[in-house]
């Protein structure tokens, strides 16, 4: 459930900033939007439907198309049946914050979203988000539960920075920091609002933009929330609960450690050589897996 | 007003829309009031609710204000903001030429060019400041440079803000209410973007650091608190900037080198992009009783470990006796003619002038030549015959401390009302940003607009509002 909502504002998020760059930059649009669609992973359920990439149909296709599983309408939904299917398991505040995102989200998302109201449209997902993210964290027991939602959350997570990282990685790789005045790489701003970053970065990192700043803090920053670190580092700690709670190691805690061993006293450039998009690929994997392995350790599969 | 003048309009000519406007015009024909009508108000609580508000000086128990907010844009071509740009740009690198010049060898009061006493005699001038070069010899930063139109072709410079120019926040929150209300309208006409400016500022503060500084320049925003009205300025700009906004007390001197407090001890700064003014920045130096400066800051800057924007005594060039020589002052040092014009002004220190001045008040604008924010002057055309009878006698009694301009023509550009578009008055000031690597100008800046119908008063102390700016990519 807590997978299908953090997707859900990941989505979000990634149409507002493409929307942004097409608005604001005079490049080519297209393929922004194309690079969206590839970053939300479903580059081929679009393509079967849809010839061509523009504001209109991409954003639909995110937001509103029953064919896209991962459109927030979808995992919406699937987040509040699973919160049915769960019902005791969570508050009366988690579950009434699920349930009213739901009926929210449905109304605003019955129709296309004209352009003029996309902004409007785009701030209700992320603040119905927060809603239930603060009645997780204000009111739930920290439990084995708890550790499983926090466990969706940063798979989830994980994956959605490494695919933002992945598609833009040409953009970042050592070659490509030239620093012009005006001519400030485009890709840059478009990764760092993906992930809500473009303020923190400026505050928390000391070097000047750069492409291996950028990557160095979205890969490896331990403060940042949406780096792959911190995310590796989360799941690790919940994992960890878990084992203490149930008083047994799994394999998945053990993978989420390997995975963080990856990231752990890296620098940047030793990434770089090993090959940026490689180890991006390596991460998304590992990360695939280790969602499995959890479903499989804690059986959720029946 | 005389009501015969006729205004140029940025939007119409000849009963059709100005090119620049053409396409905005066809939106906004397919607009209903009642949805503008909405949206205004939504423009408000984003306003409110980002805290953009401002404190009126003396009425403690009025509520924070915001500056009302027009939501049809003020749009200017691509081709008419290079040459404004241009013209900027060689204005602002003669300012800080001049002011170089005035403390350091002075050759242009030398030449004649310029006479001695009105820089002998400024009050904004700083013997402190004389036989000192600040890095890279620049002494305005931030230069916010008001433009008035009165035609096609005809731009004026009415005042260079060369001291602490405000308002950029305006311009950056601006836009971003325009995206936030019509995505639609940015994605149909392209529009050059002024986002940058934070990032452009943070770089040209760092550019600007002294010499000896090591490793990544620290740069801070330096406010005098929460209680000055452009407080929310100064917090956004650090914020944006990811800078430390500081107050004077959170500074002292440590080891030659100005630091700030924080939670891990004193940590050195290079470059304070301070809005205290001069007078209270170092209580050793300036005004003894300061409580808003940093004691000791003057010493540390002349042995060059501290780098200020805007450097001390940089408010000579604000001086409006200063301003009427400023196309001399542009060929002395750049060796051009001004690309930029000057609006004709009357020097009333000149008996000849002071006689013009007098025999035709009632056409004239009079300033004073320190003042600034449209306090202490005389708008001829709506005065009675008693305020200028008193005011033709102070002229008499201190001529040198006033100067004399004609009563412009302001261009118009549309407000939105409940009756549809309605032209009003308007002024532009751009914000351009100076460091020993170059002259960056954003594309935009804040148009302010004179709410009341045909009033030439745009200050926002006195009903006037702002428009989001729009420089075209064409």
């Amino acid at each position: 459930m807590f997978r299908f909502l953090e997707r859900a504002e990941n989505t979000a998020r990634l149409i507002e900033a493409g929307f942004r760059i097409a608005l604001t930059r005079s490049t080519d649009a297209q393929a922004e939007w194309k690079s969206v669609i590839v970053t939300s992973a479903s580059q081929a359920a679009y393509d079967a439907k849809h010839d061509g990439y523009d504001s209109t149909r991409v954003t639909d296709f995110l937001l509103r198309d029953p064919d896209n599983p991962s459109s927030v309408l979808s995992v919406i939904k699937a987040a509040r049946d699973n919160a049915r299917l769960v019902r005791t398991a969570l508050t009366t505040e988690v579950w009434s914050s699920v349930n009213e995102t739901w009926m929210v989200l449905c109304d605003v998302l019955r129709d296309p979203v004209p352009e003029t109201e996309l902004p409007a449209v785009l701030a209700t997902i992320r603040q119905q988000s927060a809603l239930v993210r603060g009645g997780l964290h204000g009111t739930m027991l920290r439990n084995d539960i708890y550790d499983f939602c926090r466990l969706g959350t940063f798979v989830e997570r994980m994956d959605s920075t490494t695919r933002i990282i992945d598609v833009k990685y040409y953009a970042l790789l050592p070659a490509a920091s030239f620093v012009g005045s005006r001519m400030d790489n485009v890709q840059w701003e478009t990764i760092l609002r993906s992930v809500s970053a473009h303020r923190s970065f400026r505050w928390a990192v000391e070097d000047e933009f750069n492409a291996a700043s950028i990557a160095e803090f979205l890969i490896l920053d331990a403060r940042m929330p949406r780096s792959l670190y911190f995310c590796a580092g989360q799941l690790v700690d919940n994992l960890d609960y878990l084992a203490a709670n149930y008083g047994e190691e799994t394999e998945s805690l053990r993978k989420a450690r390997a995975l963080r061993a990856r990231l752990k006293d890296r620098d940047i450039s030793s990434i770089f050589e090993e090959g940026l998009h490689e180890f991006l690929n390596d991460v998304l994997s590992d990360t695939a897996q280790l969602g499995m392995q959890i479903e499989q350790d804690y059986r959720f599969i029946a | 007003m005389n009501s015969k003048v006729q205004h140029f309009s940025e939007m119409t000519a000849d009963g059709g829309t100005r090119s620049p406007y053409t396409a905005y015009d066809g939106w906004f024909a397919q607009q209903d009031n009642a949805r503008l009508a909405k949206k205004s108000a939504e423009a408000e609580a984003f306003f409110r609710r980002s805290g953009i508000t401002f404190n009126v000086y003396g009425q403690s128990d009025a509520e924070e204000r915001l500056i009302p907010f027009d939501l049809v844009p003020r749009i200017i071509s691509g081709r008419e903001w290079t040459k404004l740009s241009r013209g900027i740009d060689q204005r602002v690198r003669a300012i800080n030429a001049f002011l170089h010049d005035i403390y350091n060898r002075q050759e242009i009061l030398r030449a004649g060019v310029v006479p001695t006493s009105l820089v002998a005699q400024n009050d904004a001038f700083l013997p402190e400041m004389m036989d000192f070069s600040p890095p890279g010899d620049v002494y305005t930063h931030i230069v916010g440079t008001d433009i008035v139109r009165t035609g096609e072709d005809d731009f004026f410079v009415l005042e260079d803000n060369a001291r602490t120019p405000s308002g950029v926040s305006y311009m950056l929150e601006n836009r971003e209410t325009m995206l936030q209300m019509f995505p639609e309208l940015f994605s149909k006409i392209k529009v050059q973007r002024v986002s940058d400016y934070p990032k452009q500022l943070r770089r040209s503060l760092e550019a600007s650091a002294p010499a000896g500084c090591k490793g990544r320049p620290c740069v801070v925003v330096l406010t005098p608190g929460i209680h000055n009205s452009a407080y929310y300025e100064h917090s956004f700009l650090a914020d944006q900037m990811g800078v430390e906004l500081v107050e004077g007390h959170d500074l002292r001197i440590v080891d030659g080198h100005v630091a700030m407090r924080t939670t891990r001890g004193y940590k050195v700064i290079d470059v304070i992009y301070r809005r205290v003014d001069d007078e209270f920045l170092d209580p050793l130096t300036f005004n003894p009783s300061s409580m808003l400066g940093v004691p000791g800051i003057m010493d540390v800057y002349r042995a060059g470990n501290i780098a200020i924007a805007n450097a001390p005594g940089t408010g000579v060039a604000d001086d409006k006796a200063i301003y009427s020589y400023m196309p001399e002052i542009v060929e002395f040092y750049t060796g051009e003619r001004a690309i930029l014009k000057n609006v004709e002004t009357y020097r009333c220190s000149e008996p000849d002038m002071l006689k013009y001045v007098l025999d035709n008040l009632a056409d004239l604008v009079v300033k004073e030549v320190h003042g600034s924010g449209g306090y202490g002057m005389l708008v001829g055309p709506a005065a009675s015959k008693k305020e200028l009878a008193e005011f033709a006698d102070k002229l008499r009694a201190r001529p040198g401390n006033y100067i004399a301009q004609p009563t412009l023509s302001l261009s118009t550009v549309p407000i939105f009302t409940e009756a549809g578009l309605a032209p009003r008055h308007v002024d532009l000031r751009p914000f351009a940003l100076v460091s020993p690597g170059g002259v960056d100008i954003t594309p935009g800046g804040l148009t302010r607009v004179a709410l009341t119908e045909g009033s030439l008063v745009v200050n926002s102390s006195q009903g006037g509002g702002t428009k989001d700016t729009w420089v075209l990519e064409d």
